[in-house]
């Protein structure tokens, strides 16, 4: 081995990091003379890994043989490999960890699809370890072969088809580093079956051999200071904090930059909680469904910092009206996200730590030499649309629960220490805008791709992962019938989880799209499961078949009572049925395609701008 | 849009072509040719791509690109400062009464017949992409009876060599 070589470190051992370029002080591990299968199993455990959400089956079976007798892996039975993905996801968001999830070929193998291309777009570290038919098959239409490299090329960051055994410590040490560092995001290692069952040796730690690839980390100094002089002179200064944030662990750092700029903060949805949601200068969340002060301030912008965001259309609205007075820095670990979407006019690569911690002397420096800016007339103009715009709802006409009283009195009873995780549609929204996030990694969502049914499995996983803290899974009744079968895992492996399933007896948010944009023609939205339908299926009598506790709550005046109950049971997973209103709407809205100054905060209602300028 | 020639440098492994070609499709970047071939290094092939972009987009290629884990470098090579070429065969009718025409263009063109059957020739030329246009109007009146043309190969002129560095970077983590 030359020198230079970075040795294998044992994947983010550390909470709250990827494993950058930390170096593993752990001994040097064997030679063992072991089956290919053994080596999985034992890259697993020297790779940190303390638990594995998977299914078996033929292509993986070899590997279920050594992984039985594991001390150090724990294995979670789960119902469909797809839960298994969105678990590792929950799980290495929780814990900032590589989650891992393990499947068999073909059909196992793709069902994995699914929740990889999730935390690919949520770059979310996730290792797959899959089985592929014997080398000899590969190519052959075998039983249950499938491509699965092919597949999910374009929804990993990396992946890798293993047909040696002796390259499997390699490839695993290979695909934890990747994983966790720089971008996080999902690496697959599909190892065929043979190379499961010949003989090879095992050492660790393994060197890491990657020439394409080196994250940049350290930002150019230049550019933060660039970034410095421009937002200690902007006038109307925002910084646009994305989930990059949560992923660096930069939260605390981020505190610090928004209290020294003065500057005003909106989170987006994949970064609620990376500041404190009562901090003074925080707007709330951006985008299609943002609130209005958290909109216009970035439409009214003269400088937006955006830090670990992507520029997302729900965020931009009609990308050519967003922001147009508003100077662009853009700091972020993936170059190929700075100009992507938004002209930058500072773009800053690399690990968001590194950037704030070198941004805030260069900001103070600047403000020492020119006095901190006079931000008076910008917080006025804040302040007065908070005043004028705050987020809220009406008290829904059929006399049915509201859905957002429902969700903020989750938060309310549950606390800022709970972990909150949503499915996809109007309740995600409201979970979003109606839940007060204090710290990091307590949101959890599927906010890139948009997944339905992601919250029951991720849930599970983050409850694994942090089993001390209260685990919310606030689903609808369409996600929840997508992936309820892994409440059967929650139940057997001591996992108790809560899901409120907010009820609206239809795919919600489609239903709301109909309403506004289909003349409230609803094509295939009613699921028949809310007020005076069949009820199919039951939810409460459905917990119950999983063992978990099935409640139902249909009046505002038992929602305080059924939360509390359900916060009180802590040996099985609980399920409510809150049966809400399905005319409850997501506001303030941004429809898609047009500008952001178009928001709307109620029902045909957009803000009369110049009265307020 | 214009035309831009990236000399991408990538480990040379199984499936990294389709890596580089699969991400050129779902990014909706266009590709005018590709051509993949082996280095001096054994550890590197270098894949010589066209792309119809314009500059932004570019800037998004080569970002894109340089995510691939198995991508080592990427280099965009200047028109004027890089050598650019293509190989065409060309089967040409070339009966008795037209040969001589035939073979007139052909030695204009620097070209060679590589083949010759009764009716027809094959052609092969070598040249940059505008002088094999030229090339194949010249000899369309003859009757062309099939064509087949590599992607575009390009090199930098001058001393430099974007592969040497490459190559340091392979073998320090080797």
């Amino acid at each position: 081995m030359a020198q230079g070589s970075t040795p294998a470190v044992p994947a983010a051992t550390r909470a709250g990091r990827p494993a950058s370029a930390r170096r593993s002080a752990a001994p040097a591990v064997g030679p063992e003379e072991v089956t290919g299968a053994q080596a999985i199993v034992r890259s697993l455990e020297e790779a940190g890994v303390d638990v594995v959400f998977g299914i078996p089956g033929g292509a993986i079976l070899p590997t279920y043989d050594p992984l039985m007798d594991s001390a150090k892996v724990r294995h979670i039975l789960v119902r469909h490999e797809q839960g298994g993905g969105h678990a590792a996801s929950g799980y290495a968001h929780v814990t900032g960890r590589p989650g891992v999830t393990m499947a068999t070929s073909g059909p196992g193998a793709t069902n994995l699809v699914t929740a990889l291309a999730d935390a690919n777009m949520d770059s979310i570290p996730v290792v797959a370890i899959t089985g592929q038919v014997g080398a000899a098959l590969i190519g052959t239409d075998a039983f249950q072969e499938a491509d699965i490299v092919g597949i999910t090329l374009p929804v990993t960051k990396h992946n890798y088809l293993v047909t040696d055994a002796d390259d499997i410590p390699r490839v695993i040490a290979e695909a934890f580093h990747i994983a966790s560092t720089g971008r996080p995001g999902p690496v697959l290692v599909d190892v065929a079956k043979s190379a499961m069952q010949a003989r090879t040796t095992f050492t660790w730690p393994q060197t890491i051999d990657l020439p394409g690839y080196h994250p940049v980390t350290k930002p150019h100094a230049k550019q933060v200071r660039e970034a410095a002089r421009l937002l200690a002179t902007a006038r109307r200064p925002v910084i646009l904090a994305g989930g990059g944030i949560l992923r660096a662990g930069a939260s605390a750092l981020l505190r610090k930059l928004v209290d020294a700029s003065g500057a005003a903060v909106t989170t987006t949805l994949m970064a609620r909680g990376a500041l404190p949601d009562d901090h003074p200068q925080h707007l709330g969340m951006p985008g299609m469904h943002g609130t209005v002060p958290a909109v216009a301030a970035l439409q009214r912008a003269d400088l937006i910092v955006a830090l670990g965001a992507r520029f997302d259309d729900r965020v931009t609205g009609l990308l050519s009206s967003f922001a147009p007075q508003a100077a662009v820095v853009h700091a972020d670990i993936d170059p190929a996200e700075i100009g992507k979407n938004v002209r930058v006019d500072v773009p800053i690569v690399g690990d968001l730590r590194e950037v704030i911690a070198d941004l805030l002397p260069e900001l103070e420096r600047e403000q020492a030499q020119h006095g901190k800016p006079d931000l008076e007339a910008w917080w006025r103009q804040l302040d007065a649309w908070r005043g004028t715009f705050p987020l809220g709802y009406d008290e829904p006409g059929d006399g049915h629960l509201a859905p957002q009283h429902v969700i903020s009195r989750i938060g309310e009873l549950s606390g800022p220490e709970a972990v909150y995780v949503a499915g996809v549609g109007q309740h995600q929204m409201w979970a979003a805008q109606f839940i007060r996030y204090t710290h990091p990694r307590s949101w959890l969502n599927s906010g890139g791709l948009g997944t339905m049914g992601y919250a029951v499995p991720a849930a599970m996983g983050a409850k694994v992962g942090d089993p001390d803290r209260v685990v919310w899974a606030i689903d609808g009744d369409g996600c929840f019938q997508m992936t309820n079968q892994e409440l059967a895992t929650c139940t057997i492996n001591d996992i108790p989880i809560k899901v409120a399933v907010i009820n609206n007896s239809s795919l919600g948010m489609v239903r709301q799209w109909q309403t506004l944009f289909y003349e409230s023609r609803y094509s295939n939205t009613d699921l028949h499961t809310g007020h005076g339908t069949v009820h199919i299926p039951d939810f409460v009598k459905l917990a119950d078949a999983y063992g978990a506790v099935g409640l139902r709550c249909e009046t505002k005046a038992d929602v305080d009572a059924t939360i509390t109950r359900a916060l009180e049971i802590d040996d099985r997973p609980v399920v409510i049925d809150f049966t809400v209103s399905r005319d409850a709407m997501v506001w303030p809205m941004v429809a898609a395609g047009v500008s952001n100054d178009d928001i709307q905060y109620a029902r045909g209602l957009t803000p009369a701008w110049d009265r307020e300028e | 849009m214009t035309r831009h020639t990236l000399s991408v440098l990538v480990e040379n492994k199984p499936g990294v072509l389709t890596r580089v070609a699969g991400l050129f499709a779902r990014r909706s970047f266009n590709i005018h040719s590709l051509a993949v071939g082996p280095t001096e290094h054994d550890e590197i092939s270098r894949i010589t791509v066209v792309v119809d972009v314009d500059a932004r987009p570019l800037e998004q290629v080569t970002k894109q690109l340089n995510k691939l884990v198995n991508v080592i470098k990427i280099v965009e090579l200047e028109d004027d400062a890089s050598v650019c070429r293509e190989l065409l065969l060309v089967k040409v009718k070339a009966e008795a009464g037209q040969r001589t025409a035939v073979l007139e263009v052909v030695d204009l063109f620097r070209a060679h017949v590589v083949d010759v059957f009764t009716e027809t020739v094959v052609v092969e030329a070598i040249g940059s992409p505008s002088k094999l246009t030229a090339l194949l109007s010249q000899l369309e009146p003859f009757g062309i009876r099939e064509i087949v043309q590599s992607g575009t190969v390009a090199i930098g002129r001058g001393a430099r060599s974007i592969t040497d560095r490459a190559l340091e970077r392979v073998t320090r983590s080797a």
